[in-house]
């Protein structure tokens, strides 16, 4: 088995129901090497969030560890930084003192100024110079999100978590902001594992893309590889030969296959299941994507 | 638009105030005497039979005399209105900051532990209803002084819309940003001081408010019943002088005081002040 940077292993997360409980997701198994760049797609209520929320420490799983770079997760961690979907800035605070906010506790020996400094150079890089000292309030959504993106990065963490970072924002301002993460993903080289329900969205930024089958008893699946080579843009990858397989690969695991995958009757055949990895699948590749196809449904069948 | 507007609701003010002074001042006029004095009225030295709520002018009379003059001290129950009030502030003010001292760190204990929160809360809805001037036997037999007592007063009616509200404040802290704290390993005090605080800060602000609004409500009544010094006390000694003028003036000014100690709370209250 590959050593990955974040390893996460036969994670499972129940909730206390009426009737004894409810298994949201169980035994996701996957890793993600130093550097890449992990998005995860699945319907709602397949547990996505939750399984961030536990990368991040926030939450706590039910079975199964997650293990970053040898150690294992326990609770909240500078070392992993989160992006949420409604920015989470504090709205008492400027642009410029939400990100010191960050800096500062990130690292408590630095002067005043240069706190101020590395936020300011943060602010820069996603375009909000002269506008540090508005509050958030004073501020678009897609500029929020874009202070809120500047202290994720300003703080350096060794793994980044999105959730859903640009789901509430209109189609134009998202396009926008997806290339200056680009920017930035390509200066910092950050590790990042992120949510989205946008197909798109995930093939343009991300390395690898984790599918998950629908919630209750939800599972990742298959790990489909994004072979499109970087510097990608919005404008031009969609003439890559290879976008419209994989788009039309995810759509299909979306549309169709995360409901026939889905585990919900798999109540005891969980055991059969320990440490089984998603699927790696590459759709450009056509002939090695029918096979894997054809595993996927064996999968499916043995499930 | 925004500045005639202003202009036409302070026109209607002023009209609706001389309107009403106007209204009062006739009403309560002295009749002219045309006859002469029966052998009853001049017994009496010519007082007048009837009562009557002394007219405005009368009142700004007066108002003009004790405000020129505020700080005179003519003995125990002759001192300018200036000194009544100050002795009225400082027990407000004693009582009231003393009350904040405990309720906000307590209701920072409740807001956060839903332990306390379910544990205290039964003595909490017992003790709040009970009208403050209700402890004041209790008060004075225990403290023994008057003064004190009345600042326990102060402190007892001051300390409830504090506590809850700050205990509502900083349960209702959004969970995003009590994440923030703790994606940032920000350790307790510091999400209390630098998270928690400034969050919950408006509605601590609203409860500090409503809270000096009492405690300026209860001094009133309380002074009266302890006596000595304070703008209640100055209210019920000219009631046994019969010196209406003098308890419409007190009147009025309890009003602007307390106008005033609200207005300093709001504008506290913009300042902590934030907007989603």
């Amino acid at each position: 088995m590959n050593k990955y940077f974040v390893e996460v292993q036969g994670l499972s997360r129940r909730y206390p129901a009426k009737e004894g409980e409810v298994t949201v997701f169980e035994e996701a198994n996957f890793g993600i090497e130093k550097g890449e760049f992990v998005c995860i797609i699945g319907h709602s209520g397949c547990g996505k969030s939750t399984i961030l929320n536990i990368l991040a420490g926030l939450d706590s799983a039910s079975d199964g560890v997650v293990i970053m770079n040898g150690k294992e997760v326990s609770g909240p961690s500078l070392e992993r930084g989160v992006i949420f979907q409604n920015y989470s800035l504090l709205p008492w605070r400027s642009a410029l003192k939400n990100i010191t906010f960050g800096v500062q506790a990130r690292f408590p020996g630095w002067s005043k100024e240069e706190i101020i400094e590395h936020s300011l150079k943060f602010l820069e890089l996603v375009g909000l110079k002269g506008v540090e000292h508005r509050k958030p309030s004073q501020l678009s959504g897609g500029m929020r999100q874009r202070v809120s993106i500047a202290r994720a990065f300003a703080t350096q963490p060794e793994l980044l978590l999105m959730d859903e970072p640009f789901g509430a924002l209109d189609a134009l301002t998202r396009g926008v902001i997806q290339e200056e993460l680009i920017k930035i993903w390509n200066e910092t080289h950050q590790t990042v594992f992120m949510i989205t329900h946008d197909v798109d969205e995930a093939i343009l930024l991300a390395d690898r893309i984790l599918l998950m089958t629908n919630g209750p008893y939800a599972r990742i699946a298959e790990s489909v590889k994004v072979s499109i080579p970087r510097p990608r843009e919005r404008n031009t990858i969609i003439h890559h030969p290879a976008y419209y397989q994989i788009r039309n690969h995810l759509v299909d695991f979306l549309v169709s296959r995360s409901k026939e995958l889905s585990g919900d009757n798999s109540n005891n055949a969980g055991l059969n299941n320990i440490g089984v990895r998603p699927v790696d699948v590459d759709p450009s590749d056509s002939i090695e994507s029918d096979q894997n196809l054809q595993n996927s449904e064996n999968l499916a069948v043995s499930v | 638009m925004l500045s005639s507007l202003n202009l036409r609701a302070s026109m209607l003010s002023a009209i609706l105030l001389f309107t009403m002074l106007g209204i009062w001042e006739v009403l309560n006029q002295v009749p002219d005497k045309t006859e002469a004095m029966s052998e009853y009225e001049l017994l009496m030295g010519g007082a007048d039979q009837e009562a009557r709520v002394p007219p405005p002018s009368a009142v700004l009379k007066l108002a003009f005399a004790e405000l020129s003059n505020p700080f005179y001290d003519a003995g125990p129950n002759d001192k300018g209105i200036a000194i009544q009030l100050a002795y009225s502030l400082y027990r407000v003010l004693t009582g009231f900051l003393l009350a904040a001292l405990i309720a906000i760190p307590l209701g920072f204990l409740i807001g956060m532990s839903p332990l306390m929160h379910k544990a205290l809360n039964p003595f909490i809805q017992i003790l709040r209803p009970i009208s403050p001037l209700a402890w004041m036997p209790l008060a004075l037999f225990i403290i023994k002084d008057s003064e004190a007592s009345s600042i326990f007063v102060i402190f007892i009616c001051s300390i409830w819309p504090m506590l809850i509200n700050t205990a509502f404040g900083v349960a209702n802290v959004r969970e995003d940003w009590i994440n923030v704290a703790r994606t940032h390993e920000l350790k307790p005090l510091k999400t209390a001081t630098q998270v928690i605080l400034p969050a919950a800060a408006p509605t601590i602000l609203t409860g500090m408010r409503i809270s000096i609004g009492i405690a300026w409500l209860v001094i009133v009544a309380a002074e009266m019943l302890v006596g000595g010094t304070g703008i209640g006390y100055y209210v019920w000694n000219e009631w046994n002088n019969l010196d209406l003028s003098s308890v419409i003036f007190s009147i009025l000014m309890i009003g602007l005081v307390g106008m005033l100690l609200d207005l300093t709370l709001s504008s506290i209250s913009r300042w902590v002040e934030y907007e989603e």
